[in-house]
């Protein structure tokens, strides 16, 4: 008898591995290109929030344009885990960049006690739009351009306030699924207590971003990556992934087209913004 | 005989055909002072002047071939360059109101500037994050052209994804093969270099050795929007080595010099063209294949 050997119907990357070092190498010469040659600009400005993903923007950041121009605003709000504070100083120390301290606890209360008693989630999107306008704020006091720090996998389950973080001009890590955020982390030798950590927004105590999304952060990269492929629901299935975790993995991405897109503008013309006058962003 | 070619891997300044143009007169000027020999022929990457992602600019940035060949002989003269070179350079085309993603093969210097052969981009990519043919007309020729190696051509950038475009190149006489490429790089999981740039080193390699040519490739760099052009231009000899190549992000010139008789050579070891002309006939009078009839009919002589 020969032995007889099984293709698979598809072969499917669930490892989502990178090169670390050469991921490091592309993302500080966008940073250098698209800050320093495009826009003229030397300096940045992110909100450090003490978790993975601003601490390996911070160290990209700090890479691409020197420590001395990069500047870490932190936050917090009165309800903020005072272990995000330390874990943002952590960041700062190892890098020597700038930062600053600014609560945004009297500007968001000043306007949830004139809006009544919004609910949690209410009260989340105000406090990341009152972070963006400081960000924005700072940017024009620092004449630095603000630096976004989302990753892929919170943009393509739609876990962020619109109009709020993803708003910042340039985003090195918004192509990256959180798993390869963590990779890229170990190799920039971002202190180890922010890598372990679980991920949360800090918008209530206690919250996880993996309880909000109802699945693990690992998980849902390896499906998302074989949505984005083009695969089926059976054939993810097929790779060893639960039916139930597929479907709300896919349901949040289905679910939240409209966050990753601009404004939806009535078109009356032939000459309307974006759709037949078209120029791109760095024309 | 020798050919010196020098490969310039551009980072142009978005849509500023002005500055980009004061850039190559500094590279211009470099090669002239040497100490190198001066180089025969220059290449430039596809839509060196003014960046590859226009979009509509691509009509505000457009020229015909001659205008586009007077630029750059200005820009040669300025830097002080009195020999003729010959240069490969991609740029957006207007000819006569059509739109083309173009590269020229043109002598500067010398007497007047002198268009050897344009290659229109035949095969425009209009997926993903291109989308070249909703503003450009595709080229509708795959054209050799004289130079003093022998018989050139020129595929720019998605035209060498098609295998079939080196083959005919090569069956038409091409003994070297020359890409002006701006490729946007992606795949972070190779081994030290994007998986996309990973793709044109196997590509490169396998269409140099299977016809017997050289490969030269010039890749623009720096950043559009977002999206990393990859460099990485290299030059691959007609047995498929990779002679020499740049990394990424660095702007800089590769400069060799090739042998014509390394052509010979290599098609001696390995006559992959040579069978492929004898058996190309039963090949392509197959009726099977997508070809209109009478064009089939007419190659058969029938």
């Amino acid at each position: 008898m020969l032995p007889v050997v099984e293709a698979p119907l598809h072969r499917i990357d669930a490892t989502l591995a990178i090169d670390a070092p050469l991921t490091e190498r592309w993302l500080v010469a966008f940073l250098r290109d698209e800050l320093i040659e495009r826009r003229r600009i030397t300096k940045a400005v992110l909100g450090l929030s003490g978790g993975i993903d601003s601490a390996v923007v911070a160290y990209l950041c700090a890479r691409a344009l020197g420590a001395e121009n990069v500047h870490a605003i932190r936050m917090p709000y009165r309800t903020s885990s005072a272990d995000s504070l330390g874990d943002a100083q952590r960041v700062v120390d190892a890098l020597g960049i700038n930062v600053e301290t600014i609560e945004i606890t009297d500007a968001v209360e000043g306007y949830l006690r004139a809006a009544g008693d919004p609910d949690p989630r209410r009260r989340g999107n105000v406090m990341a739009r009152m972070r963006m306008l400081v960000l924005f704020d700072q940017s024009a006091r620092l004449n630095a351009l603000p630096i976004g720090t989302g990753n892929k996998t919170e943009r393509l389950m739609g876990y962020f306030t619109w109009h709020a973080d993803d708003t910042p001009p340039l985003n090195p890590i918004g192509d990256l699924y959180k798993t390869q955020v963590w990779a890229l982390a170990r190799h920039l030798g971002v202190p180890v207590q922010i890598i372990d950590k679980p991920p949360s927004a800090d918008l209530e105590a206690n919250q996880t971003d993996e309880s909000d999304l109802g699945v693990t952060y690992l998980t849902a990269d390896r499906i998302l990556s074989q949505i984005l492929s083009g695969y089926r629901d059976e054939q993810i299935a097929a790779a060893g992934f639960d039916l139930r975790e597929i479907a709300l993995v896919r349901r949040r991405v289905e679910g939240t087209h409209w966050k990753r897109h601009l404004p939806t503008t009535a078109l009356v013309s032939g000459t309307a913004i974006n759709e037949f006058y078209l120029r791109p962003v760095d024309y | 005989m020798s050919f010196d070619v020098a490969l310039v891997q551009f980072k142009p300044r978005k849509g500023d055909i002005v500055a980009n143009l004061a850039t190559l007169r500094g590279i211009f000027a470099q090669l002239i002072a040497g100490p190198a020999v001066l180089p025969q022929l220059i290449v430039l990457p596809e839509a060196a002047m003014t960046g590859y992602f226009l979009e509509g600019g691509v009509y505000e940035l457009s020229y015909s071939a001659d205008d586009f060949a007077a630029k750059l002989d200005v820009e040669w003269r300025a830097a002080g360059g009195i020999a003729a070179v010959d240069i490969v350079c991609g740029f957006y085309e207007n000819r006569n109101g059509t739109y083309h993603n173009s590269a020229l093969y043109a002598t500067i210097g010398g007497g007047v500037p002198r268009v050897v052969h344009v290659h229109r981009k035949m095969f425009l990519p209009t997926y993903g994050v291109f989308d070249e043919e909703r503003f450009l007309s595709r080229g509708r020729h795959l054209g050799v052209f004289p130079t003093p190696l022998g018989a050139a051509a020129i595929l720019i950038c998605e035209d060498a994804w098609h295998s079939i475009m080196p083959t005919i190149a090569a069956l038409k006489g091409a003994r070297m093969i020359i890409i002006p490429s701006a490729s946007p790089g992606r795949g972070l999981a190779g081994s030290g270099m994007l998986e996309s740039v990973e793709r044109w080193r196997e590509t490169t390699g396998l269409m140099a050795s299977e016809h017997g040519v050289y490969v030269l490739y010039a890749g623009l760099t720096g950043f559009e929007g977002g999206k990393g052009m990859s460099g990485s231009s290299c030059i691959v000899s007609p047995r498929g080595e990779l002679l020499e190549s740049l990394d990424e992000l660095t702007v800089a010139i590769l400069r060799a010099s090739l042998d014509g008789a390394e052509v010979d050579l290599a098609r001696a070891t390995l006559p992959l063209l040579g069978d492929l002309s004898a058996v190309l006939p039963d090949l392509w009078y197959d009726e099977e294949l997508p070809l209109p009839r009478s064009v089939a009919n007419d190659a058969a002589g029938r």
